[in-house]
């Protein structure tokens, strides 16, 4: 951003905000910044909507891949085979790191990663509500990658030109692994697919039950949408949530003929006038309740991760308890590997 | 044994390696989604793709790598008790790991020195179970010189899994190694670790006491087959099936 280094300095004011008239000005630089495509940075002045705008995202992207690790973790031990064991593996290893990327940019803006887990385990901070389905069958783990993974990066990869420069170039990186993660997804249905009638329908059924959850991902409708509109003016959303999901449709549709799989969708066909493919409605009666909390795996998946945390609560402080005697010779967590 | 080539290698020390890092790749894979902190579901997930993928070249070498995983019985199996001891708390699996990776990481620096047939895989090895073992090694440290808690619960594992120790420097058949020096750097190096976290060096039996052998005869202990059950469960269900 053209001006950040006038307004670092001024941002130092006795409680971080600068008096009115300098938030004026400042308010005129960031629109001015975000109107000419310009990235934000961590240390320039940004309206706190805008701060708490990021955050809320971030956070909920963040619990979204850790919570999300939870339905394919469930099957590694069950991989039928170790180059399915290794690729299964090697995509939740992924999203962990997905999950420390993000809650470093959120650290960016001034939100540490035990205060993020803290809301999560209170129920104060949301993830994706995909996760509260629950991963059946093998096949699921193919239906997560194709249809999951596949609506997340057509939701992601316009967040890799978000107005925000951290949480972009974070986009950006995880954007590629999602890819991989999609393709995998795809493959392991198409196996399934030509494979036995036993594995058929094993993976007919996983996309029946995963197509409808994978189209409400993109949110509610845009006229119901509570946060959209100000995110669009931000740059921080770049299309609408019924834009995403028509062009996820299109993505999908001839996908699953070459899969030789169904979508369960009566009402899905071409509109050449449209120039799109036309869907049947949406069960928003579902989105909501699983968003309060009704879906099927809401409480087990919440109830995990804060197991985990809480018996990891010892390790965490001995590792502190360490560093702090040791300062100076190995203080990180020795997971850092190149 | 100085010939290369999957015709000459030696099945049995292809089966005992290979089922070692396989056996513990999938116990380490039992901790996604539940390790302490997010730095470890990466750390560990590491190690347990790193032990897969060595292991699909060493039962490769074998035969076939699923055929072998997932359609024997428990007692064709050969590796070390060792690897197959559940998760535990973390100080247990660290201990595990401290344990294992040490005598993983000598046993193949010597192998990738040598010219026999497990010398290539054991080259490139080398460099991923260093790593492992100091994983092991800082986290014993943390662990053992950390809170009284961390303490007492390293110092438990630790003496818990004493006693599978032994069977690590039994002679594998068509390894050429020096067991007895084996045993003696092994010991070596994880008194000094364990003096460094403040841990004393376990005492009693490192091996139990049954004449019949252990795992590298296919004598397992009760978990392991509860654990092959699990594994093996859906690829028996579909005969034949690809994936």
């Amino acid at each position: 951003m053209a001006t950040a280094a006038a307004q670092r300095t001024a941002r130092t004011g006795a409680d971080g905000a600068p008096d009115t008239a300098d938030t004026t000005a400042y308010q005129r630089a960031f629109d001015a910044a975000v109107a000419a495509d310009e990235r934000i940075e961590p240390r320039d002045w940004m309206p706190d909507a805008y701060r708490a705008t990021l955050v809320r995202q971030i956070a909920q992207h963040a619990h979204s891949e850790i919570i999300g690790m939870q339905p394919e973790a469930n099957w590694i031990t069950r991989a039928p085979s170790l180059r399915r064991k290794a690729i299964l593996m090697a995509k939740v290893q992924d999203e962990a790191g997905h999950g420390l990327y993000l809650y470093s940019a959120a650290e960016t803006l001034g939100t540490s990663r035990d205060e993020l887990l803290d809301k999560l385990h209170a129920g104060r901070q949301k993830y994706s509500s995909i996760f509260n389905y629950p991963t059946l069958t093998w096949a699921d783990v193919g239906a997560i990658g194709w249809l999951v993974d596949g609506a997340a990066i057509t939701n992601q990869v316009p967040l890799c030109r978000c107005s925000y420069g951290p949480y972009a170039r974070a986009m950006v990186r995880i954007c590629k692994e999602e890819s991989f993660h999609q393709r995998q997804g795809y493959e392991l249905l198409l196996a399934l697919s030509k494979g036995t009638p036993e594995q058929h329908a094993m993976a007919q059924d996983a996309v029946d039950r995963w197509w409808w959850p994978s189209l409400m991902m993109f949110g509610p409708p845009d006229d119901e949408s509570q946060h959209s509109a100000q995110s669009m003016e931000w740059k921080i959303k770049r299309h609408s949530n019924d834009e995403l999901r028509q062009r996820f449709v299109d993505i999908c549709v001839p996908q699953a003929e070459s899969l030789g799989l169904t979508l369960p969708d009566p009402e899905l066909r071409w509109n050449e006038e449209r120039g799109h493919y036309d869907f049947g409605p949406i069960d928003w009666t579902e989105f909501w309740e699983v968003l309060k909390g009704n879906g099927p795996c809401n409480e087990q998946r919440l109830t995990q991760r804060r197991r985990a945390h809480d018996e990891g609560a010892w390790v965490r402080e001995a590792a502190a308890a360490y560093a702090a005697k040791h300062t100076g010779d190995t203080g990180g967590t020795g997971a850092t590997r190149a | 044994m100085t010939a290369t080539g999957p015709a000459t290698v030696p099945v049995t020390a292809a089966l005992a390696l290979g089922d070692d890092a396989l056996v513990l790749s999938h116990r380490l894979g039992e901790w996604a989604g539940h390790a302490p902190v997010l730095e470890e579901e990466v750390a560990l997930a590491n190690i347990a793709l790193d032990l897969l993928g060595q292991a699909r070249v060493l039962l490769s070498l074998a035969g076939d790598e699923d055929e072998l995983a997932y359609l024997r019985e428990e007692r064709a199996f050969r590796n070390l008790q060792l690897v197959e001891q559940p998760n535990g708390d973390f100080a247990h699996t660290i201990a595990r790991q401290l344990y294992f990776s040490t005598y993983q990481h000598l046993l193949y620096a010597d192998l990738a020195a040598g010219d026999g047939p497990f010398a290539p895989l054991a080259a490139k090895a080398v460099k991923e179970v260093a790593y492992h073992r100091d994983h092991a090694e800082q986290w014993t440290l943390r662990l053992g010189d950390g809170t009284e808690t961390s303490h007492e619960r390293m110092a438990r594992a630790c003496a818990a899994l004493w006693r599978y120790t032994g069977e690590m420097f039994q002679p594998v058949e068509g390894l050429a190694a020096d067991w007895a020096r084996l045993e003696e750097r092994w010991l070596e190096s994880v008194t000094d670790v364990l003096t460094r976290a403040t841990l004393a060096l376990p005492e009693g039996p490192r091996t139990g006491a049954w004449s019949a052998g252990a795992g590298r005869q296919g004598l397992h202990t009760e978990p392991f087959g509860r654990m092959l059950a699990e594994m093996q469960h859906l690829h028996r269900s579909h005969p034949g099936a690809t994936w």
